[in-house]
């Protein structure tokens, strides 16, 4: 797979200061003599978008070289305004920004590393539009907004043997790129990946212009389908580029895949050196990437390693996670674990109900830890927490919300009593087992709760109840 | 007042002091170009109208102005690749017919806008630069002043022809493989390609890039001094562009050359050399070593595989540099829509470009395609650190290397137009430096039989311009030839 991924936190193209936030504007307003190829025009390159190729670099695990180069790729095509592509090549004595590196997948209970073959840092080309299908758009639009745009391309080896490695592929590199911090790709057309498909044994096919995570175990099973179905007619699988359109993939002119792109060296640019020491800084600077947080996670918190993995998933979970469990001294592993079990369930349950992040929420980290405490305190239920949940994602601690139930709590014992009678004669199993079973004495408290819309006192109803049982 | 045999440092020091205006000094160029360029062609466009407000506006604000431009009030003639804002930069080129920049090139912005000089119009050139004697120019020729059968050079010879027949005062060109040095040779003026990196290429159309270097052309070595003060340094646009300290030139050149050392190139001197302009140089090779100077003999031992190395590299690069003309967002594209879009950029291509530039485009992408790119390209640039290493020999015992700048005087327009390999045969000398990325100077050094000029090369080594500019200054100076002016630009014309 070719990855190719937009560094979206650059405030500026690669080779020029133009805004490189294009996404909702008119079309051809972010653009100057630069980035659209006028005659005399040089790039100059934008140092952040080294700083951010390194991040993911190393995030990646990748040997980063030393010097760098930049090398024209050649190709003809209307999004492309120079008629070469300013990019890096690995042969014809250039060099990648870095080699190698791998991505560790798990797929059921498999670990799998996925190996990379490089990573290159390269600009963006214009954006075509059409209307409607490429094949029947009576026409084709440029918009140059995206021309220049930075992008690093990253290549595995040949080594993902099915769709669904695929995703999970697509799924870990996305998340060590949130961790980076080099780009938001939830913004639309951020990555976009092409894939070498080939049944073995046979020629390969190159399906460009999937532009989802979500497209691209289709395309890839919808092209396996399509080989398999060829071989199985007989016919020879032909290799060529093909498109995906979002259903099938369709086979692009042979004229437009002549793949000799007369790579030479971009001498516009001089060769930048990057030193151990800027490769040190700014692994320094770099966060903990998901695989090192999941081993850390399992020892610092004594979490299972599928706890911690499922904590990672979502950068933003986990440091809510740890903000949270360090933010009270008494915390141990049992609590560890219970702060855990709420924010994977209960907060990640409401937040996937109500298609939400959980920074866009108001929950506080030590929210959970108020519940925790006040649970064990025995001043609430497990199941009267449950209830609180929605109160607290909007903004409502503990106190605050049992505050207000406070006003309206029944602790006169007179009309009490009448409820935990009746609770008790409604429950004679209970009352059964109440010899053998501690836990029936919470059940009875909970019909209680229940038939008092949660508004019962629980020390005054304990109380109570104790004494009519004995 | 005759200003026309004026050096552009003289007519600026009349401007300063008021003895002139700056309004007269234009309308006199305008007045030149009208009358002679029927001849010469030396221009392919001109600016008359802005130049003429321009100069009014400078000759109203003189008085109130308290820093005066160092340029102030110069007629400037630009080479049509240089881009200038909202003015036709065409690369004498039918594909880009009608393309106006929206951007100043660096250069344009300090000599015009900082310095105060005039831009009165864009000179011809071969197309895209690509020639040795300015006839593929999609304008027609330009015809040389001291003889109007043959060639001013090329690629820069609307310049040259516009300075030595006095139409502009001041002139910007390119040089990949001579481009400055040649024409100033055939023209009998003073050319100075800079080091690479020297002056930012920001805003030069290019034609390869690894090669090409803007600089001036003038009437003596002071001016050439002048302008290569104003134009040089670092330009965060360029990143090639270096940031070495910038001498004062014009002071520079002023210094004595006694006991200077001067390198001589045996190649320099083989038998594909003119005698007449052996004879020429090694003339004023005497007059330099009058002058105290020393004279070595050095070596290029690769400088027979010049030519090839250099047109292997300057055609690749274009190859490239040349693919962003599709007629798809500037230019020209062909009238015939049929077909695709590719086929419409294939039909633009081969319509627009002239004949040598389709020759170099083609040999550009077979020397960088699959298969052939090491046994030519690769080869090349090993071949090129060859030169280079042989010019840093020869340097640890010389200070400047000098010989002829053209093995031969301006030929006949049309006689080797047909002859590309003899066509490029005679970049010998001039291609090596550009190779190398050094600077060096052509400044007139005699005339042969036939009354056209000869010119003599100085090489210096990386950033060294003071060195040659000295060197060629006070050989300029003993010559004392360099107000000599052909017969047919004489009088009012
Ligand atoms: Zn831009």
């Amino acid at each position: 797979m070719e990855v190719h991924i937009q560094l979206t936190k650059l405030r500026t193209k690669l080779f020029c200061s133009c805004n490189s936030d294009y996404r909702d504007a008119e079309p051809n307003t972010h653009l100057c003599p630069i980035c659209i190829g006028l005659p005399g025009t040089l790039p100059v390159i934008n140092n952040k978008a080294i700083e951010f190729a390194t991040k993911i670099a190393l995030g990646l695990n990748c040997q980063i070289n030393e010097v760098m180069y930049f090398f024209r790729k050649n190709y003809f095509y209307p999004d492309l305004p120079k008629g070469f592509q300013i990019s890096q090549y690995n042969k014809a004595g250039g060099k990648a920004f870095a080699d190698g590196g791998k991505v560790t997948i798990r797929l059921n209970s498999n670990k799998k590393d996925i190996l990379l073959d490089r990573i290159h840092l390269e600009e963006d080309p214009a954006r075509l539009v059409h209307k409607g299908s490429i094949r029947t758009s009576p026409y084709t639009l440029v918009d140059y907004n995206r021309s220049g745009i930075a992008l690093i391309e990253i290549v595995t080896e040949p080594v993902l043997s099915s769709p669904a490695e695929a995703r999970e592929f697509l799924n870990q590199l996305k998340l060590i790129v949130q961790y980076t911090g080099i780009s938001d790709l939830s913004l639309e057309g951020s990555l976009r990946v092409d894939a070498n498909i080939s049944i073995k044994g046979h020629p390969r096919a190159e399906v460009k212009n999937i532009n989802s995570f979500k497209e691209v175990e289709s395309a890839l099973i919808y092209e396996i389908m399509r080989q398999k179905n060829e071989i199985k007619k007989g016919k020879e699988i032909i290799q060529e580029t093909r498109h995906w359109d979002g259903r099938v993939t369709i086979p692009l002119r042979t004229k437009e895949f002549e793949k000799d792109y007369r790579y030479f060296p971009e001498q516009d640019l001089v060769p930048i050196i990057i030193t151990k020491k800027n490769i040190d800084e700014i692994r320094e600077s770099l966060p903990e990437m998901p695989y090192e947080r999941v081993s850390r996670l399992q020892h610092q918190y004594m979490l299972s390693e599928f706890d911690a993995e499922n904590l990672i998933l979502d950068k933003d979970i986990a440091d809510f996670y740890e903000n949270g469990v360090n933010s009270d001294p008494t915390f141990g592993p049992n609590e560890f674990k219970l702060y855990c079990n709420w924010l994977m369930n209960d907060i990640v349950g409401w937040l996937n109900e109500n298609n939400s992040k959980i920074i866009d929420t108001k929950l506080k980290p030590h929210y959970i830890v108020d519940l925790i405490l006040n649970i064990k305190k025995g001043t609430i239920t497990t199941k009267m927490a449950k209830t609180m949940i929605n109160d607290m994602m909007k903004g409502k601690t503990i106190s605050k919300i049992l505050e207000d139930k406070d006003k309206k709590r029944i602790s006169n014992e007179f009309i009490l009593e009448k409820y935990c009678k009746e609770a008790i004669e409604e429950n004679p199993n209970i009352i059964k087992d109440f010899e053998k079973n501690p836990k029936a004495f919470e059940a009875l408290i909970g019909r209680v709760m229940a038939k008092t819309k949660g508004q019962a006192d629980p020390k005054i109803t304990r109380k109570i109840l104790r004494n009519l049982l004995h | 007042m005759e200003l026309n045999n004026l050096m552009a440092y003289e007519l600026l020091e009349k401007i300063k002091n008021r003895e002139i205006t700056i309004q007269v000094v234009i309308r006199n160029a305008f007045d030149r170009i009208e009358k002679s360029d029927k001849l010469f062609h030396s221009f392919v466009n001109l600016s008359k109208e802005k130049a003429l407000k321009k100069a009014k506006d400078f000759d109203s604000n003189i008085q109130k102005s308290r820093k005066i431009g160092r340029l102030l009030g110069l007629p400037f003639a630009n080479k049509d690749l240089i881009c200038v804002k909202d003015f036709p930069t065409t690369c004498c080129s039918n594909i880009l017919q009608g393309y106006q920049p929206p951007y100043n090139a660096s250069v344009i912005e300090k000599i015009v806008e900082q310095e105060g000089a005039i831009h009165i119009g864009n000179t011809n050139m071969d197309e895209f630069a690509m020639g040795s004697s300015t006839e593929t120019s999609c304008y027609g020729p330009t015809y040389n002043p001291w003889d109007l059968d043959r060639v001013p050079g090329g690629s820069s010879g609307g310049a040259a022809a516009s300075i030595i027949s006095n139409q502009a005062k001041i002139a910007l060109g390119s040089d990949t493989g001579g481009s400055i040095r040649c024409p100033a040779s055939f023209c009998g003026v003073v050319g100075l390609k800079p080091t690479y990196g020297r002056v930012s290429r920001y805003g030069l159309i290019a034609f390869a890039n690894s090669l090409d270097q803007i600089g001036p052309i003038t009437k003596c070595v002071y001016d050439s001094a002048l302008m290569l003060e104003i134009i040089s340094g670092k330009d965060p646009q360029d990143s090639t562009s270096v940031d070495i300290k910038v001498d004062k030139y014009t002071e520079e050149i002023k210094k004595s050359v006694e006991k200077k050392t001067v390198g001589i190139p045996k190649e320099f001197f083989s038998d594909g050399i003119e005698p007449q302009v052996k004879n020429s140089v090694k003339n004023a090779i005497k007059k330099l070593e009058s002058l105290g100077v020393s004279s070595i003999e050095v070596t290029i031992p690769h400088l027979e595989y010049t030519i090839a190395t250099y047109y292997i590299l300057c055609m690749s690069e274009a190859s490239s540099n040349l693919a962003r003309y599709d007629g798809q967002r500037y230019g020209k594209m062909s009238q015939n829509l049929e077909g695709d879009v590719f086929d419409v950029f294939n039909r633009t291509r081969g319509e627009k470009f002239g004949a040598e530039v389709r020759r170099r485009i083609f040999l550009g992408t077979y020397a960088l395609s699959a298969g052939y790119y090491d046994q030519y390209y690769i080869k090349a640039l090993k071949v090129r650190t060859l030169i280079k290493n042989d010019f840093q020999e020869a340097y640890k015992n010389c200070d400047v290397i000098i010989g002829p700048t053209m093995p031969c005087t301006a030929f006949k327009i049309g006689e080797l137009i047909n002859d590309p390999i003899q066509m490029y045969t005679i970049d010998i000398l001039t291609c090596p430096v550009n190779l190398a990325g050094l600077p060096a100077l052509s400044i007139p050094c005699g005339f042969d039989n036939d009354e056209l000029p000869i010119g003599f090369q100085i090489i210096g080594n990386y950033f060294d311009e003071s060195e040659i500019l000295n060197v060629g200054y006070q050989l300029e100076q003993e010559l004392n030839i360099f107000r000599k002016i052909p017969s047919l630009t004489k009088g009012g014309m």
